[in-house]
């Protein structure tokens, strides 16, 4: 737009172990303008602007400052090329007033907060925040917060702003205030950075766009040159085919229904919004959607691990039905409706890191049996069978599966729920990190209990793996269900308007 | 061009795993570190160490009358010991047993002053145990059951209910219980009331021997054990796995608070055969090393019991024979608690010592 680029990145690299987090990104960041940074999660967005702060430092490439090489080792040092990074997560003292946490690290010899006061007084003046520079942060809603971090980061002299996913906890109405800020900030020749993955946003606020798919660049555009559907095209990429094996099961018939299904969070946010559908026996449930859509929300409440409100009904073999929601875990076993549940979570949730395979059988078995003690002959034996069916490179059924890796901890979990011939098998990312033989193998036993009439509802983050190994895909965008497709028929860039927004309208046609 | 020029000397890594033999090669090694350490206190206060480790030695063991002494020291540490071993293996920060013992005393000492002359010996002593236990239960439950409810910090809870405890016999010791008016002292039990010797000892070692077996029962082989276990690693695993978290801490906390309370009795009825308020002397805190000592292990908590024992019984003759202050005892087994924590540092981590390479670009 205007003048030479602020900052230049030349064929960034940053690997953390075996993964390539950013793959030789080049990228320019200009003075006067908004640039949104468009990509999936986990496309590395954040990790490449984290070298910019000075969180992380790249493996390769190099960071170009007003057209001099610069290495950035810390975020004090970031703030000397004037960059400064609001992050997802704020980090203020609650008992702190405002205006304190802004001059907090800040060494200017003698403490004046009478002065530093006024000083961000003038700052949220000239910009139009709204916070009282002597109100304690622990008073303030999540929007004040976050301008109190975009305040300090100003108080610094940053003229680079960049702000990680900034909406994601506001409200529509905040982030119409935060919008107008930025312009008013873009207006005084300030560069700025916002990472998301929400289209509207990008269309609205931005000036270029450029994004990321799985580490690596894909491209920039003007904003005015394209459209969501453009973006959504570049932000999943083409399609890629995975050749996963998906019989047909006959006679799909319902197993469990789903009905305006709502839970909200302990802020009062709405995590999933009457959202409501029926899974089959003999059937893939695929569930796609940009993370924190309501994913793990979905899947716990019907596990009856989050509080919700609505309906999950259980349609047993003789057609009568059994209400799942607002019975404890415990209760659902009881039952007997054969409920299994894979979480994202695996050592968090699913198993207990420090136990062997023999004691994590148990999570499902403990209680069975009268008296006091508990009986590991059997889950042994179960643990035994495991290790042998599925391959478990382990050196025993004693040893802690924290210490295995991450697909054997996988075939460890989900060995476990499938043993207990469930009718209702649900899985979330049930494939993330393992490598491709393990993620196969993992397929191969979904599609088997599948044809075995088990309904399984899997989330996933791959579309090109829910497009081959389901049979329909529900999409869900901010908690709702944006639209259910047939996994054999739809295309990528269906799923990916349905994904970014509700009913596919403003990013489909 | 790279970056790495600022990597630091040495890193941590975490360890993929040990063989138990070099496990315990380790162990054994911080606790022969730490005696080595703990010689320089005593050279400072101008004594030969290994003189001064043979008087211990010999203080604590060396007569029956010692040994006996030594044994008393260490029963009430090891019942301790075994009662917040469930808690500490939940994550349940439980620093409450000083109060637990000392209301689980309160409740022994009422019945032995006022039903003596009612019922039996043995039956009193038995009543005088379950009112221990049922004492320090309610007394441990209450900072389980805020924290269960509204997720109180059980830390300082059960800190602050110590000073409760303690309080209210300093209160009984000058008030309705007192014996001689002015005396501000508990009269001492009547014999009724007094555990019976076995091998010269009150049979206090009798009822935490066999607590031993039982703590490792029920921590390894029960249902509850294992939910204790699961809880302690992860509470939304637990959750998942159809555990009320809630209630297992209340239960866990009845149990390690009755425990507490039967080693109130202990001291009460067998040790000092009255009721003051320094009742627990400090064996609710000292005991948390004990346990960790022994990473929770109920048989191992045998043996760590009788070396702190030893220590600090050791070192009182040391004081009267060589001058040397008791407090080497609390110095040393300050030095092997750090010694043997630090140990398990280096069992989980390894240090990577970075290579010489080129430096800064």
């Amino acid at each position: 737009m205007n003048t030479a680029p602020a900052i230049e990145l030349k064929g960034i690299t940053k690997r953390f172990g075996k993964v390539v987090a950013n793959d030789g990104i080049d990228l320019s960041i200009n003075k006067g303008e908004i640039l949104a940074l468009l990509g999936e999660n986990g496309s590395g967005k954040t990790t490449l602007m984290n070298m910019l702060a000075g969180i992380y430092q790249p493996d390769g490439g190099q960071i170009y400052a007003d057209g001099r090489p610069v290495q950035i080792t810390s975020p004090k040092e970031a703030f000397l090329y004037g960059i400064g990074m609001i992050h997802q997560h704020y980090k203020l003292v609650e008992v702190f007033t405002a205006a304190q946490n802004i001059i907090l690290g800040l060494d200017e010899g003698k403490l004046d907060i009478k002065a530093t006061n006024a000083k961000v007084k003038t700052i949220c003046d000239r910009y139009g925040f709204d916070i009282n520079p002597t109100q304690k942060v622990y008073d303030m809603s999540i929007s004040q917060k976050q301008t109190v971090e975009i305040v300090k980061v100003l108080y610094r002299g940053a003229d680079i702003l960049i702000l990680d996913e900034p909406t994601a906890v506001l409200t529509p109405q905040e982030t119409e205030k935060l919008f107008l800020i930025l312009k008013n900030m873009r207006k005084d020749g300030k560069a700025i950075v916002i990472i998301t993955h929400k289209l509207n946003e990008v269309m609205e606020v931005s000036d270029r766009v450029a994004v990321l798919l799985k580490g690596k660049y894909i491209g920039d555009v003007p904003t005015v040159e394209t459209t969501p559907e453009k973006l959504t095209n570049m932000m999943i990429g083409h399609a890629v085919t995975l050749n996963i094996n998906r019989p047909t099961y006959e006679h799909p018939f319902p197993k469990l229904v789903v009905k305006g299904l709502t839970c909200i969070d302990n802020e009062g946010v709405k995590k999933l919004d009457d959202v409501s559908f029926t899974a089959m026996g003999g059937e893939i449930l695929g569930v796609a959607g940009i993370s924190g859509s309501g994913q793990r929300e979905l899947l716990e409440s019907i596990n009856g691990l989050y509080p919700a409100t609505g309906s999950v009904s259980f349609i047993k073999d003789d057609d009568t039905s059994v209400e799942l929601l607002g019975k404890t875990p415990m209760q659902i076993r009881q039952t007997g409706v054969g409920m299994a549940f894979v979480p994202e979570d695996r050592l968090g949730m699913g198993l207990v890191g420090s136990m062997g395979m023999t004691d994590n059988m148990m999570l499902r078995s403990w209680k069975s049996g009268t008296g006091l003690f508990v009986d590991r002959k059997k889950p042994e034996n179960l643990a035994k069978r495991i290790w042998k069916d599925l391959d478990v490179v382990t050196p025993g059924t004693d040893f802690a599966v924290r210490r295995l890796s991450g697909g054997n901890i996988q075939k460890v979990l989900v060995g476990r729920e499938i043993a207990g011939l469930p009718a209702v098998l649900t899985t979330a990312y049930a494939v993330r990190g393992l490598d491709i033989n393990s993620s196969y193998l993992i397929y191969n036993l979904l599609t088997e209990q599948k044809m075995r009439g088990v309904a399984v509802v899997f989330i996933g983050e791959d579309l090109d793996v829910l497009l081959e190994l389901c049979d329909r895909i529900l999409v869900l965008c901010s908690g709702q269900v944006s639209g259910i497709v047939n996994a054999h028929s739809t295309t990528k860039e269906e799923v990916g308007c349905y994904m970014t927004s509700v009913g596919g309208k403003e990013g489909g046609r | 061009m790279s970056t790495e020029g600022k990597m630091p000397f040495v890193r941590l890594a975490k360890r993929d795993s040990m063989a138990p033999k070099e496990v315990w090669l380790i162990r054994a090694g911080s606790i022969l570190l730490a005696l080595l350490l703990g010689c320089i206190p005593i050279l400072l206060a101008g004594s030969n160490p290994f003189v001064a480790y043979g008087v211990i030695i010999k203080g604590s063991l060396g007569r029956s009358t010692y040994i006996k002494q030594t044994v008393k020291t260490a029963v009430p540490l090891l019942g301790c010991a075994l009662a917040i071993a469930p808690c500490f293996k939940m994550k349940f920060w439980n620093i409450g047993a000083e109060g637990q013992i000392t209301m689980g005393a309160i409740a022994s000492t009422y019945f032995a002053l006022f039903w003596y002359d009612k019922v039996p010996s043995v039956l009193l002593l038995i009543i005088m145990a379950v009112a221990g236990a049922v004492a320090g239960g309610i007394w441990g439950v209450i900072p389980a059951f805020f924290k269960a409810k509204w997720n109180t910090n059980e830390t300082l809870f059960t800190l602050m209910m110590n000073y409760i405890a303690i309080g209210l016999v300093s209160w009984l010791q000058g008030g309705p219980w007192e014996g001689r008016p002015g005396s501000q002292i508990i009269p001492t039990f009547k014999p009724q009331a007094c555990l019976p010797k076995v091998l010269g000892i009150h049979c206090g070692w009798i009822i935490v021997l066999v607590l031993v077996f039982l703590m490792h029962l029920y921590m390894n082989k029960t249902k509850q054990g294992y939910e204790i276990a699961v809880i302690g690693d992860s509470y939304n695993t637990a959750r998942y796995a159809g555990m009320n978290v809630g209630w297992i801490m209340m239960r866990t906390m009845l149990i390690s608070g009755a425990i507490s309370g039967l080693v109130g009795f202990i001291f009460v009825s067998g040790a000092n055969n009255t009721l003051y308020n320094g009742v627990a002397s400090g064996v609710g805190f000292t005991a948390i090393t004990v346990a960790w000592l022994s990473q929770l292990n109920a048989f191992a908590m045998v043996f760590i019991s009788m070396i702190l024992a030893i220590l600090s019984k050791g070192s009182n003759t040391l004081q009267s024979l060589m001058k040397v202050p008791a407090s080497i005892s609390d110095i040393v087994t300050g030095i092997l608690l750090f010694c043997m924590l630090g140990c398990e540092f280096f069992i989980n981590y390894q240090l990577i010592f970075q290579k010489k390479k080129e430096a800064d670009v």
